[in-house]
């Protein structure tokens, strides 16, 4: 390997890029450097002289943040010197800095507390009064306190590098220097949190977990982000069954420690006191609370009724449930109840784009490849809103490798602050724009294309013709909506597909078909709002049966409402938008309420359905076995990674009915129905903010 | 907003003096001759200077917050800044400085309620050996005594 340098580290030979820097290179080595100011993945900053190392030769002590390694160079990281060294830093970062450790929702997970215990400063020679100044708020979600900030700037360099969104500065000077926020005296940005998480003291503190707890006192599970597609590992913090926070601190999953507003703060629906937590029957026209088994005997009995007398079925299924409830819902419909009247609120032309892709191994994007990628493509998406995690990649693939991003969109969007073409194109028209990037696109190596909802039916077939026309490798992303749209095309939430893209032999209904059909007997919704926004079922004496978490506008027309569980409750894996499996584990719990596997599995039992045992671990092993794509490796998803699933087959010999596709047009602040009862987002001044706007 | 025919010259001149893509570098001098026309750096100047220039406001901010210099409340007609660094405390800078706060009855970055004075108290003004020194708006003066401030007092509310 060519540019490689060999260095001494501790006594051990460290061979790293060169360019490397020596803090890396000692991590590297399995040697910890302690710094506050440094933060992987972001400019170097140099400022807290915390990583001060001893090299040899050279006549000062450096900082290893900032020093490239270089062939020969001998560094020693914990001598005498050195210590006396950090000693004196941590001496003068506590100057001024309020020893209020017992009251600090930092404390136990304090980079500072954790470095004054290591090298074990008990005294100071400091007397003076300490310079102080008030806690000031910012956001309803941002908290800072000067007078524990120790300047180490990693949230303005995440806010402005990691997000585009530069919402935080530092001004003053001396004791008196402070983080500013972009308003004057409040904070107009993503809100985030990202500062409040890379903060190594407690000047940053979180309005929804201040005071709340100590980081000893909870249990950490890993779960998946109920709120977008993205699919970003969010580690919620549970004590007594309920969701204190939710971040991933330590980095796991294909997110690394990104989160938007949602992944971090929005977990408060499941709290939300208007919950179901009793099933509901229509009894005199009203909607009255039962008992699980008196509501579960009259959907049993209806049930049976219907299927006696050949009556009609249709069936809605979730776009937030797991791949286990989805794949046992369609064989819960077809087989048990002997319907292909099934769909799901569809969000991305998925079905065209598999079928486009036949004869294509490898054409599918990872969230990963947006990062490694030499060039990516835009179309008809607000990424930075719609899709934070996707849009944060290709941010930093740009950053860290100068990979271009080219933007076709119907209005402006976050992406052309470094674009390096910025088209505008009416929603529906973005494919027709593409020759004019033909030339620079053909000079990269390689492309990623991501299309949004407008890029649907021939536009997503033209779309794959022209990047097949490149001569270069390209990956596609569909882009979706939810967190299990992709999962619910997979397991084939679709009246005319079953799982693995299989044709079925009698097609059955679409969702608009149903919602238009006046004869229908039987609707089943599992967790999901088609009557949003004031539609109706065309079908006025249709026994509705609704799996919900809240009392939507489907679920009070509902006759029976059985309360279900968010997939934070629950275990499962769930297929982000880039088709990457992902196990979510169950965090808090709500009284009352089941999953939906466990509402299917009781039903199927008493109905006498012999569709198999209802348990996740049974249901996956069912999906890896027969569901084309899905066979994914176990030891990755129990290790908590994400295992793509290669669905291709192409040649899907079905109309792909791109006119069932609709964006949910959710913001980076809403996210449908959940998004609706999460206080937190809905009393931010941002929210509900807009799409393709400057 | 718009600046006065001269500073709008100045302005295009200064943009244009910076390499491609680092105008940014023209931001102090820019907001420190609009605090000269405007008396101090309003809103409307933060943001008229951030979209020529291309930063963001939270960047202008950091800029005012750190130079003393920069104002965003206007001062009074004279701004009198005393230095109390070594040279000048040394020789009698203090003294000056607590001079002026009862002459003038206002203490350090206040203004008289007429608006015609203001005091700042200074670090170094870059004349040590003509310590201790001031200055009145952009005019220097050296080897000030209590009698001297109380001369030159008198004869600025003089010029009223």
């Amino acid at each position: 390997m060519a540019n490689m340098v060999t260095l001494t580290i501790d006594g051990k030979p460290v061979t790293v890029p060169a360019g490397t820097l020596v803090i890396d290179a000692a991590k590297q080595a399995g040697i910890d450097i302690p710094a506050f100011c440094y933060y992987e993945g972001f400019s170097v900053q140099a400022a807290c002289r915390m990583c001060l190392v001893e090299v040899e030769k050279m006549p000062k002590l450096q900082p290893s943040c900032a020093l490239p390694a270089a062939e020969g160079m001998v560094v020693h990281t914990e001598t005498p010197k050195v210590v006396e060294a950090r000693k004196s830093t941590i001496e003068f970062l506590l100057t001024n800095h309020p020893l209020d450790c017992p009251v600090c929702d930092k404390g136990g997970e304090c980079e500072l507390q954790d470095m004054t215990f290591r090298y074990g400063l008990g005294e100071s020679q400091f007397l003076e009064i300490k310079h102080h100044a008030d806690e000031k708020q910012w956001s309803p979600l941002v908290f800072y306190d000067p007078a524990r900030c120790i300047l180490c700037y990693r949230c303005i360099r995440v806010c402005d590098e990691g997000l585009g969104v530069a919402a935080l500065g530092l001004s003053y000077r001396g004791v008196s220097a402070e983080i500013i926020p972009n308003k004057g005296d409040h904070l107009e940005c993503d809100e985030c949190g990202w500062c409040i998480d890379v903060c190594p003291v407690g000047a940053l503190t979180s309005g929804t977990y201040r005071y709340k707890s100590r980081p000893w006192e909870m249990n950490y599970v890993p779960a998946i982000c109920t709120h977008c597609s993205n699919g970003c590992k969010t580690t919620l913090s549970v004590r007594n069954g309920e969701i204190i926070r939710s971040n991933n601190r330590d980095r796991s999953g294909i997110n690394g420690e990104f989160l938007c507003v949602k992944g971090r703060f929005g977990f408060d629906f499941v709290h939300n006191e208007e919950r179901l937590q009793s099933p509901l029957i229509r009894k005199d026209g009203k909607l009255e609370p039962v008992s699980w088994s008196e509501a579960l005997k009259f959907v049993v009995s209806r049930v049976r009724e219907t299927i006696e007398r050949n009556g009609k079925f249709a069936v809605i299924g979730s776009t937030r449930t797991t791949n286990e409830e989805n794949f046992y819902l369609q064989k819960f419909a077809r087989q048990g109840l002997r319907t292909n009247n099934i769909d799901h609120h569809r969000s991305g032309d998925v079905i065209t784009l598999v079928d486009a892709l036949a004869g294509r191994t490898d054409a599918l994007a990872t969230v990963g490849d947006l990062y490694t990628c030499d060039a990516a493509l835009v179309l008809g998406a607000d990424l930075a809103q719609q899709h934070p995690l996707l849009a944060y990649q290709l941010r930093a693939n740009w950053r860290h490798h100068r990979s271009p991003v080219f933007v076709v969109t119907p209005g402006p969007v976050r992406e052309d602050q470094y674009a390096a073409r910025s088209l505008r194109a009416e929603a529906g028209g973005e494919v027709e724009r593409l020759e004019e990037l033909r030339e620079e696109l053909k000079a990269r190596q390689n492309l990623v294309v991501l299309y949004g909802a407008s890029v649907k039916g021939e536009a997503v077939r033209r779309l794959v013709a022209f990047g097949d026309s490149l001569g270069i490798p390209v990956k596609y992303v569909c882009l979706v909506d939810y967190v299990n749209s992709r999962g619910a095309v997979d397991m084939g939430l679709l009246p005319h597909l079953g799982p693995g893209y299989k044709p079925v032999e009698i097609p059955g209904m679409h969702l608009d078909a149903m919602m238009a059909a006046p004869d229908l007997d039987v609707i089943w919704v599992a967790g999901a709002n088609p009557l949003e926004g004031g539609r109706e079922f065309a079908s006025k004496n249709a026994f509705v049966i609704v799996h919900e978490l809240f009392l939507t506008e489907t679920a009070q027309r509902a006759d029976v409402v059985l309360p279900s569980m968010s997939l934070y409750e629950k275990n499962g894996t769930v297929t982000n938008v880039c088709g990457e499996v992902q196990r979510t584990k169950a965090g808090p719990k709500v009284m009352g309420t089941k999953s939906d596997l466990d509402i299917l599995g009781l039903l199927a039992a008493q109905l006498g359905f012999d569709i198999g045992i209802p348990s996740q671990e049974k249901v996956l092993d069912e999906i890896r076995r027969t569901v084309r794509g899905y066979n994914v490796p176990l030891p990755v998803l129990a290790t908590g990674g994400a295992a793509q699933a290669a669905v291709l087959n192409g040649n899907v010999p079905v109309d792909a009915q791109p006119e069932q596709v609709r964006p949910s047009g959710d913001t980076l602040f809403t996210s449908g129905t959940l998004g609706k009862y999460s206080k937190r987002l809905a009393q931010l001044m941002e929210a509900p903010g807009r799409l393709f706007q400057p | 907003m718009t600046f006065s025919p001269e500073l709008e010259a100045r302005f295009a001149k200064m943009i244009a003096s910076y390499p491609p893509g680092r105008q940014k570098g023209a931001l102090i001098p820019m907001l420190l001759y609009a605090q000269d026309e405007v008396g101090a750096v309003t809103d409307e100047v933060i943001e008229e200077v951030s979209r020529r220039l291309n930063v963001s406001r939270v960047e202008v901010e950091e800029v005012l917050g750190y130079y003393t210099m920069l104002t965003r409340e206007p001062r009074g007609k004279y701004h009198l800044q005393i230095c109390t660094n070594i040279s000048c405390l040394l020789t009698g800078g203090e003294e000056l400085f607590q001079h002026a706060c009862r002459k003038l009855g206002i203490g350090n970055r206040e203004k008289t309620p007429d608006g015609q004075f203001s005091l700042e108290e200074v670090e170094c003004l870059g004349a040590c050996s003509w310590a201790p020194a001031m200055q009145v708006n952009y005019d220097f003066h050296y080897h000030m005594t209590p009698e001297k401030l109380d001369q030159l007092i008198d004869s600025l509310r003089k010029l009223q």
